[in-house]
């Protein structure tokens, strides 16, 4: 739950020349991302640039045809999503991202359930009270409020079920959250406080890497800019010194190259 | 962190369902539904209806019922169907009756008996499981074939004439004896599957997954968890439960009523629902479904008992348990 102290590169994650094909199609042609710990790096890229792509890859759902990850400067590989999640990497998705008739408590605990101590746990037995005490604890870590934990979370608003997702990123990540379109379901307010959300994360010491197509949200909130076209990264860029306009220019090729970070 | 956000208005945290909450809960208000009903047959013919006998007799129904409907719970929690219900029974009661009759009357003839019913139930439960899982086809289909399958092989091992020389000593002792007073061993075994099952539901790893399966597979996957085993399992687990319905049947039928089970599927699922589980999967409430399997049990009994054609009572289970998942559909809309 706390960013790591001893590193031995000042990236938390890094890939290298990361490629992915399917037969001939190559959605992946080599990609260097370098993220650091408490910076929101955003991810933007036209339709098919390859971000789906890569969040499968960093996930452990999609296995890379070639190229490395590497976790503080060491390599990994990544074979399924329990690596991934063995690594401190988490995702938070645009839907789909919570059991609708479950609990926040249990949403947080949604296939990891902590168990009671000793033969109980052995039998399979869940700590409801302890899940209570750490998702609470969560919850007031990132100031969210739930009205009711114990609640299902088909009576929350969509964006509140996006906190609950968030939350349960922010328990289980130590390295990075990956943030797949979190606000594109959201209307205006709902976003701002998920964005508030994950402005907390980034609070925590670890990597953020945020996927979204809302440029001008990008560069609100990025600490740093990638550009991914055509399975590449194509540029890397200082959001306080570009403007919409560049942005799309390297999304669609207009522009190349460019290292303004 | 100097963001507060407030997603929604503050709370003290913990708010337990008020007592107003429960006493409007589906299942208090299927219990006044089977207490009216009771009250109904018994104003009809007080004498017929409610003395102990006849109440023994619900019981009876009950407890295999009980047995098939904590199975449909697990399937249904997971929003999937099983169809293939009332010929898994038959099958495993075929499979169980032979080893029985080979074996002749012994206490290690009748365990025997009992491990082979329980394995034949869940090795079609798995072999369901395994395609609905592994392969992706609606688990409404592949329990359709199930039904299908079960019932022809058990028909093929009897050349469809019913096994009846089911051990002496589990038809006295187990299908026809009490445990304490007028409380049959049928009805103690039901009870204590139905306990040991949802406690499961409710307590372990095994049964919150199962519940998540049925209220988003997606998110559930993503958290890493195979969701193909866990279904496989609880398809097995259901399967057994059947399995043990069947071994339940021989001791209180004394043969295996290979075509008394037409209606069990519509009876279980009818008790499911009507328990407050959701046609649509996550939720797991044994209890609702307990409460649920005396409302065809009782209709039944009453019809026989008001001189009502007892075939009515599949005209109105039937009807029930349309009425009951449109309820759901309109709850879940809101």
């Amino acid at each position: 739950m706390t960013a790591a102290v001893d590193r031995m590169s000042e990236y938390l994650i890094e890939t290298r020349d990361l490629a992915v094909s399917f037969g001939h199609v190559h959605a992946l042609r080599g990609v260097n991302l370098r993220l650091r710990p408490g910076r929101i790096t955003a991810l933007v890229g036209d339709n098919g640039a390859g971000k789906s792509t890569l969040v499968k890859v960093l996930s452990g759902v999609q296995r890379p045809t070639s190229g490395s990850i590497l976790l503080e400067g060491r390599e990994h590989s990544f074979t399924k999503p329990a690596d991934a999640h063995a690594a401190g990497i988490e995702v938070v998705y645009q839907d789909l991202a919570v059991a609708p008739d479950m609990s926040s408590v249990e949403n947080l605990f949604l296939g990891r359930y902590l168990r009671k101590p000793g033969l109980l746990g052995r039998l399979g037995v869940i700590d409801r009270k302890r899940m209570r005490h750490e998702a609470q604890a969560a919850f007031d870590a990132l100031g969210m409020t739930v009205q009711d934990i114990d609640k299902p979370v088909i009576g929350l608003s969509g964006g509140q079920r996006q906190g609950v997702a968030v939350c349960r990123a922010s328990i289980w990540a130590s390295r990075l959250v990956i943030f797949d379109e979190p606000t594109a379901a959201l209307g205006v307010v709902q976003t701002e406080k998920v964005v508030a959300l994950i402005r907390g994360i980034r609070a925590r010491g670890i990597a953020v890497l945020v996927i979204s197509h809302d440029l001008p949200q990008v560069l609100e909130i990025a600490d740093d800019i990638v550009v991914l076209r055509q399975g590449r990264d194509a540029a890397e860029l200082d959001p306080a010194s570009s403007s919409v306009r560049e942005l799309v220019d390297y999304m669609t090729g207009a522009k190349e190259g460019g290292r303004a970070a | 962190m100097n963001e507060t956000t407030t997603l929604a208005r503050p709370g003290t945290g913990r708010t337990r369902s008020s007592v107003k909450d429960r006493l409007w809960s589906p299942q208090m208000l299927l219990l006044g539904v089977l207490v009216l009903l009771c009250a109904v047959f018994t104003a009809a013919d007080s004498e017929s209806f409610a003395n102990a006998m006849n109440w023994r007799n619900i019981l009876l129904d009950v407890s295999v019922l009980t047995v098939l409907a904590v199975g449909a719970t697990l399937i249904l929690a997971m929003a999937d169907f099983d169809l293939s219900i009332g010929s898994v029974l038959v099958l495993s009661g075929v499979v169980s009756a032979l080893t029985m009759s080979a074996l002749g009357d012994s206490a290690g003839s009748l365990l025997l008996g009992l491990v082979v019913g329980v394995l034949t139930g869940a090795a079609c439960g798995a072999a369901s499981g395994i395609v609905v899982a592994r392969f992706g086809v609606p688990s409404i289909i592949v329990t359709l074939g199930m039904l299908g399958v079960a019932q022809g092989i058990a028909l093929l091992l009897t050349n469809g004439v019913d096994v009846r020389n089911v051990p002496r000593s589990l038809v006295m002792g187990l299908g026809n004896g009490n445990a304490f007073s007028n409380i049959p061993w049928l009805a103690v075994i039901a009870a204590v599957i139905a306990i040991v099952i949802g406690m499961m539901l409710r307590h372990t790893v095994f049964g919150r997954n199962t519940i998540a399966i049925g209220s988003s597979l997606e998110a559930l996957r993503r958290s890493g968890t195979s969701v193909v085993a866990q279904k496989i399992a609880v398809f097995a687990l259901a399967g057994a439960l059947y399995g043990l319905a069947g071994y339940l049947s021989l001791a209180r039928f004394s043969t295996t009523t290979i075509a008394g089970h037409g209606s069990d599927m519509l009876d279980a699922y009818t008790a499911v629902i009507l328990g407050g589980n959701s046609p649509f999967g996550g939720m797991g409430s044994v209890l609702g479904s307990v409460i649920g399997v005396f409302i065809p049990v009782v209709l039944r009994n009453g019809f026989v008992i008001v001189d009502v054609q007892p075939f009515w009572q599949q005209i109105v289970v039937g009807t029930i348990l349309v009425a009951a998942v449109y309820l759901h559909r309109a709850r879940r809309r809101g």
